[in-house]
């Protein structure tokens, strides 16, 4: 195992050691021949906000709705706290969940959706009006309440689906891709609710979505599944500064991918040359667009790096994409694939020009099976 | 949108028809109801209140018209019982053997009304497959006679033919409720029973009442099933209309029966 991977197997445990409140444990999941899940273990510490992300089949709703109770898992074990979660049905669950389409009882008032779940467990009389304005007001749909939820935008059923949701107090709440059927700002708006709602009530999120966006903004940890496999557990920051596979990086942000000879501390891929702590033989290093730097004319003496932390490569300029602030540019080393680097609006560039870049900066990733 | 002359265009058609062989028919059999039957057998065309009067008179057309109601709602009842169950099943747990079992619903319908009929005819009858089998197992010794000519007899077969009709509209209003509603309702903490009571049963209602209506009104207006099951007992208003409009050449009591 590569230093950044053992670094993010830490790190992943130590932030669940504290007595997990749900722990997957070696799940296989089969529809027919087909694995969706093909041995998830995964723990997730009380209180956290975990984004299980993914790209679509990569099975990250099936294990949402494994831990919902609405699949049966073919193998494996999921516990909450002592119980084991896999053995009850689903109406015994303390999970809630929050549906992409919403799920709102169409022919129930707003307040009769919310209450749903209390008059289910049979909680006295009494409470539920306190508990049902209670949450609707926690989601700002306190004037709402006798509304016919075919009245309600999207953004309002969802609010009513999350406030039906967090009424019952569960111990886990599960929230389905809930923000992808919404425009974009409704979204940006949402994500920031959902987060700061997500501190002041304390509970267990396990948020699902294919947006890394969205992933990187909410969450505490980032749980990378691939094809049934999960490919990094780590908090946000560590996935995009420390990628453990190239699919990681590559689905986390852009990214240059260098297939790079190592040999003596010395790192080569094509007319690139840095030094790195690598083990020699030939590996995989991803380097960000914004850690490569635009060198300026006045500075570009020759082709020596400052020192043996800096690496300086020469390029092309093929392509030049104005983004306000910072422009992307395809920079071609005579590799097969153009380098792109995001650098501070320069104006037109043209030609041949120098680029530095930190050799910390290039992470040694595992390649993933189907690279 | 649609321009003026298109929308004409469509709407004429359908409504000429409606309009020629029903609306038309019905206002005269209406009128026919207002005159009266000479004792040659011919119509006089003199306004009055007659027929009506006789219908409230004479007690024997009320019980009839109040028997073929108790017949269509018992009908109706056990169409409901039969259907929403079976529809449940195909919906929600039938799974691979939906199509199957749907074809089978189906199938039914294919067969003539009458040669359904005849069959309920040959399975109650005294000496039919029911009574065979109940003397087979010394349940009985005699063949029992209530079986056919009955109002039960009218009750069976009419439930036979009609239960299809009952349980497609209320599949069909099953097949639409979305599956995350009964997720949720699972999720949010109520049992499955709670769920069908609460979620499933309020959402089909439009299918239950649909496949009722189809039920209730197709079995009182039936006059085949009491002809052919029912017996003196088992006469039904339709029965009556029929006798009136044919053998008794009776067309403005009829007429004043059928409103």
């Amino acid at each position: 195992m590569t230093e950044t991977a053992a670094h993010a197997a830490a790190s992943g445990s130590s932030a669940a050691s504290a007595a997990p409140i749900l722990s997957i444990r070696q799940v296989i999941k089969r529809f027919g021949q087909r694995p969706v899940l093909r041995g998830i273990t995964l723990d997730v510490a009380s209180g956290e906000f975990l984004t299980i992300l993914g790209e679509s089949g990569s099975g990250k709703t099936t294990l949402l709705r494994l831990i919902a109770g609405f699949e049966d898992l073919d193998s494996g074990e999921i516990w909450m706290g002592a119980e084991r979660l896999d053995r009850i049905p689903a109406h015994h669950r303390q999970v809630n969940t929050v549906f992409q389409s919403y799920a709102i009882f169409p022919h129930l008032s707003v307040f009769e959706n919310v209450a749903y779940g209390l008059r289910a467990k049979y909680t006295p009389k009494s409470e539920i009006p306190e508990r049902v304005t209670q949450a609707l007001v926690m989601v700002k749909m306190g004037e709402f309440t006798q509304a016919a939820p075919a009245k309600l935008s999207g953004g309002q059923q969802q609010r009513v689906a999350l406030a039906r949701a967090l009424v019952n107090r569960p111990r886990v709440l599960l929230l389905d891709e809930p923000l992808s059927a919404l425009d974009a700002n409704l979204r940006r708006q949402m994500q920031v609710e959902l987060k700061s709602l997500q501190r002041e009530v304390g509970i267990t999120f396990i948020f699902v979505t294919h947006d890394q966006e969205e992933a990187m903004a909410l969450s505490d940890r980032v749980a990378l599944l691939r094809a049934g496999l999960l490919e990094q557990v780590a908090p946000p920051r560590e996935i995009y500064g420390e990628p453990a596979t190239a699919y990681a990086a590559q689905f986390i942000g852009q990214t240059n991918l260098l297939r790079a000879e190592v040999r003596d501390g010395i790192a080569s891929a094509g007319s690139i040359v840095w030094h790195t702590f690598g083990t020699t033989g030939t590996g995989t290093y991803s380097l960000r667009p914004e850690c490569i730097r635009l060198v300026a004319e006045s500075e570009s003496a020759g082709m020596l790096p400052a020192d043996v932390t800096t690496a300086r490569f020469r390029g092309r300029i093929r392509n030049q994409s104005f983004g306000g602030a910072m422009d992307l540019i395809e920079i071609d080393c005579g590799g097969a694939h153009p380098i792109r680097a995001r650098v501070p609006s320069p104006g037109i560039l043209s030609g041949e020009r120098e680029f530095e870049f930190a050799a910390s900066d290039a992470v040694r990733v595992r390649e993933g099976e189907s690279d | 949108m649609y321009s003026r002359a298109y929308k004409t265009a469509v709407t004429i058609p359908p409504l000429l028809w409606v309009t020629v062989f029903l609306l038309v028919p019905y206002a005269i059999l209406f009128c026919y109801s207002f005159w009266s039957v000479s004792s040659a057998q011919t119509i006089l065309h003199n306004w009055n209140l007659q027929n009506y009067l006789q219908l409230a008179r004479n007690p024997i057309y009320a019980q009839v018209l109040f028997r073929s109601m108790r017949i269509a709602a018992s009908v109706t009842v056990l169409a409901l019982l039969l259907g929403y169950p079976l529809a449940y099943y195909l919906s929600f747990h039938a799974a691979k053997r939906k199509d199957l079992l749907y074809q089978l619903v189906i199938i039914p319908l294919w067969a003539s009304y009458l040669v359904r009929g005849y069959a309920w005819k040959t399975i109650l009858g005294s000496d039919g497959v029911l009574n065979g089998f109940l003397q087979y197992l010394h349940i009985t010794h005699r063949p029992v006679e209530f079986f056919l000519y009955s109002p039960f007899a009218v009750i069976i077969t009419l439930t036979h033919i009609y239960t299809p009709f009952t349980l497609l509209p209320i599949y069909a209003s099953l097949e639409h409720i979305p599956r995350n509603l009964v997720e949720a309702s699972h999720d949010l903490g109520a049992s499955p029973w709670s769920t069908f009571r609460r979620v499933i049963l309020p959402l089909s209602l439009p299918g239950v009442l649909a496949g009722a209506t189809f039920a209730f009104v197709l079995s009182l207006g039936d006059f085949l099933a009491p002809l052919l099951v029912g017996g003196p007992s088992g006469i039904m208003i339709s029965n009556v209309v029929v006798s009136l409009f044919g053998a008794a050449y009776n067309w403005p009591l009829g007429a004043a029966i059928s409103f």
